[in-house]
This record gives structure tokens, C-alpha cells and sequence, in this order.
């Protein structure tokens, strides 16, 4: 019998808690969420994090996760998690945020928290879109891309252009690391999860802040099909969200 | 010969497995899950072709699959 000699070669992460979640059919919070989840447990960090989560669609990250963690208001996980990492420095503190959290209404929390170098790490979840909320303008909406507070697409004149967050964040010297993966493919998939584990290292072996961007699909505010919302990601997204890592001080010295 | 097995009560029905399969031997079933969702699977006629790569698994947003891999042995899988 061949059963006798296979191996279970993929199964679902230990922290992941065995719960359907509540994300759309394709959601690729449910990717980021399992990446997350594996590096936790391979690097042994599950009984010793505080996850930080923030507002958007992955609001009940802690149903999902089995990690200890705090909720921290709209754009303010930065700053949360801040003071977690001060007050307990010996355990691994993350941040989970999205686009409208991250780039909109925390975007002074997260200049900051970067610029000081706090020894957190960054989960960046870049869907284009403030998705739990029904789909409206996040400052990462493409030129041209129909939200409902710019349903004629949005036009780079009265709108603005498109934030680069990694490129930002990339600048400011309180920075470790600072790469942008995708979640479109399998190939991607893979380069997210070793981006992620550059960042998360940063942290363990005290070298600094980490971020990373993972540019993600969200079908049901796209007004796509998950395979449609692939596509999205691979012809427009990563064209304008260059993939790679943007900071890497762990290669050129480090901080003291 | 390797497999996967499908948590229907996890599955969405996204497809999204389906399009990275080497062998293309996923499709969407006939049924549906506690949540209304039309489970993906492998018809018991192609099971056999499963290399055992895991890229359906790498993609599947809600976890569902498992792989179980078999090493290959001289005739067969
Ligand atoms: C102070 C405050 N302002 C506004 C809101 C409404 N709100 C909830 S989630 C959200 C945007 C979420 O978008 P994003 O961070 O991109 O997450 P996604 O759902 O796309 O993953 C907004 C504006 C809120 N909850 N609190
Ligand atoms: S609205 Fe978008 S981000 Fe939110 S669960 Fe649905 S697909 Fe995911
Ligand atoms: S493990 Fe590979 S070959 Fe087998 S069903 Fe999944 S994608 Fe197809
Ligand atoms: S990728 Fe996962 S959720 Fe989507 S159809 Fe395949 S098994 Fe179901
Ligand atoms: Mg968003």
C-alpha cells in the first residue's frame, strides 16, 4: 500500500486555529494570515508574541491566530505596539494592518514608529481598497481605479497618485528592513514568506523595525472573480508596487 | 501515489487552487458546504496524477487543503 510510506508535506500551521474564516471567497488576508502562522511556529515564536491588530477586514485577526494580542484603534497598532515592545521586550511584537489603516489614518503612526526604530515588525496588507467599509478610496487606489468615493476612477489631479509605502518607510533611518511581496502566485507566495521572515528576524535578533507589503486582492470590492483579481495584481499593481526588498541593514553593517 | 484532501467546511469555492495545478486536476464538485460555498475536488479519476507539489495548497487562501505525499518508487508513483 503506498499510504504507508507518504508524508503529510503541507498541513495547516499549529497557531492557526481550525475555524472557517469570515473573509470573501479569494481573500488573500487568509494567505497572509497562513504566512504569518507557519513563520510562528518554524521560528518558535507562537507562546511568546503580542500580536498588535488594527481596523479593516482582518479586525478579528485574534479568531484566527492562537497568539495573545491587543486591538488597537484605527491606524494607532504603530504606536500600540510600541509601547507593548517597551513594556515587555522580551516577547515578538507585530503589527497587522491594512491599506486605509496603515496609509491613511495611521500613516503618522507608522513614519514614526519606523523612524524611531522600534523593534517591532510590520505586516502590510495592500489591497488598494478600504475593503471592510464597502470598498472606498485608500491612498493606494490605482489612477483610474473605481471606488465608491471615486466611482469615475481615481484621477491623479484632484486625488493624488498612488502612496509607495515601502519606498517611504525604506528612507527613514530607523529602518531595518523593508521589502514588497505579493500574493498573486504561488512563486510570489513563496518570496512573500521570506521577506517576512527577513522582517521578523530583524526583531528577534535585535536589529530593528521591519516591514513588509504584501500586495493583495480583494475580489469582492474589485467587483472581480478571484482569478480576475490575480490578474489585477500581476498586470497593474506590481507594475506601479515594484516587488523586492527596498532596506536590508542585516547585509550593509547594522544599527547599534 | 500522492493526494490531497479538501476541508470542505473550510473551502470557498474560490478556485484559485485550480488554476496553479501542474496536472490540472482540481475542479469545482457538485457540492455545496455548511456555508453555501461549492467545494473543490479531485475526481477520483484523475486522483492518481497528483504529483504531490503543494502549489494548490500554497494558494488556498483558507487553508482547506492537506497533501500527502508519496515517495516515487521504480513503476510507479
Ligand atoms: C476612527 C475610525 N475611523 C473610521 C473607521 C471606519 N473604518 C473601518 S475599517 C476602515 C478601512 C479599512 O481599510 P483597510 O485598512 O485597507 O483594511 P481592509 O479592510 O481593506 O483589509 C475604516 C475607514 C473606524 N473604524 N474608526
Ligand atoms: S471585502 Fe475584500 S478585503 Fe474584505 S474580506 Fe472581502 S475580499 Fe477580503
Ligand atoms: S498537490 Fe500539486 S499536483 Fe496535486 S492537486 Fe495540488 S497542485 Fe495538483
Ligand atoms: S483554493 Fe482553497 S478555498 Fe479556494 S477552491 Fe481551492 S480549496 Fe477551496
Ligand atoms: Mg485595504
Amino acid at each position: 500500500m503506498s499510504e504507508i510510506n507518504e508524508k503529510l508535506v503541507f498541513d495547516k500551521p499549529e497557531i492557526i486555529i481550525d475555524r472557517a474564516t469570515h473573509y470573501c471567497p479569494g481573500c488573500h488576508h487568509g494567505i497572509a494570515h497562513r504566512l504569518v502562522g507557519e513563520l510562528l511556529d518554524e521560528m518558535e515564536l507562537g507562546g511568546n508574541t503580542l500580536m498588535t491588530t488594527s481596523i479593516g477586514c482582518s479586525v478579528f485577526l485574534y479568531n484566527y491566530l492562537n497568539v495573545d494580542a491587543v486591538e488597537a484603534p484605527h491606524g494607532r497598532a504603530p504606536a500600540v505596539a510600541t509601547g507593548v515592545k517597551r513594556a515587555r521586550p522580551d516577547h515578538f511584537v507585530f503589527t497587522y494592518q491594512g491599506d486605509g489603516d496603515l496609509a491613511s489614518i495611521g500613516m503618522a503612526e507608522i513614519m514614526h514608529a519606523a523612524n524611531r526604530g522600534e523593534k517591532i515588525s510590520v505586516v502590510f496588507v495592500n489591497n488598494t481598497v478600504y475593503g471592510m467599509t464597502g470598498g472606498q478610496m485608500a491612498p493606494t487606489t490605482l489612477i483610474g481605479q473605481k471606488t465608491t468615493t471615486c466611482p469615475n476612477g481615481r484621477c491623479e489631479t484632484t486625488q493624488g497618485s498612488p502612496i509607495r509605502m515601502t519606498e517611504i518607510i525604506a528612507s527613514l533611518g530607523g529602518v531595518a528592513y523593508a521589502a514588497r511581496g505579493s500574493l498573486d502566485s504561488v512563486k510570489n507566495i513563496r518570496t512573500a514568506k521570506k521577506h517576512l521572515k527577513k522582517a521578523f528576524e530583524c526583531q528577534t535578533n535585535g536589529t530593528g523595525f521591519g516591514f513588509v507589503e504584501l500586495l493583495s486582492g480583494c475580489p469582492t470590492n474589485w467587483k472581480m472573480t478571484p482569478l480576475q483579481a490575480n490578474e489585477r495584481i500581476q498586470n497593474d499593481m506590481i507594475p506601479y508596487f515594484p516587488l523586492g526588498v527596498f532596506k536590508d541593514i542585516s547585509e550593509d553593517g547594522g544599527i547599534c | 501515489m500522492s493526494r490531497i484532501v479538501v476541508q470542505e467546511d473550510r473551502c470557498k469555492g474560490c478556485l484559485l487552487c485550480t488554476t496553479v495545478c501542474p496536472v490540472n486536476i482540481i475542479v469545482q464538485s457538485d457540492r455545496f458546504n455548511v456555508s453555501g460555498y461549492k467545494v473543490a475536488e479531485v475526481p477520483e479519476s484523475d486522483a492518481e496524477k497528483c504529483t504531490g507539489c503543494a502549489s494548490c495548497a500554497l494558494i488556498c487562501p483558507d487553508v482547506a487543503i492537506k497533501v500527502y505525499r508519496t515517495p516515487k518508487t521504480k513503476g510507479g508513483k
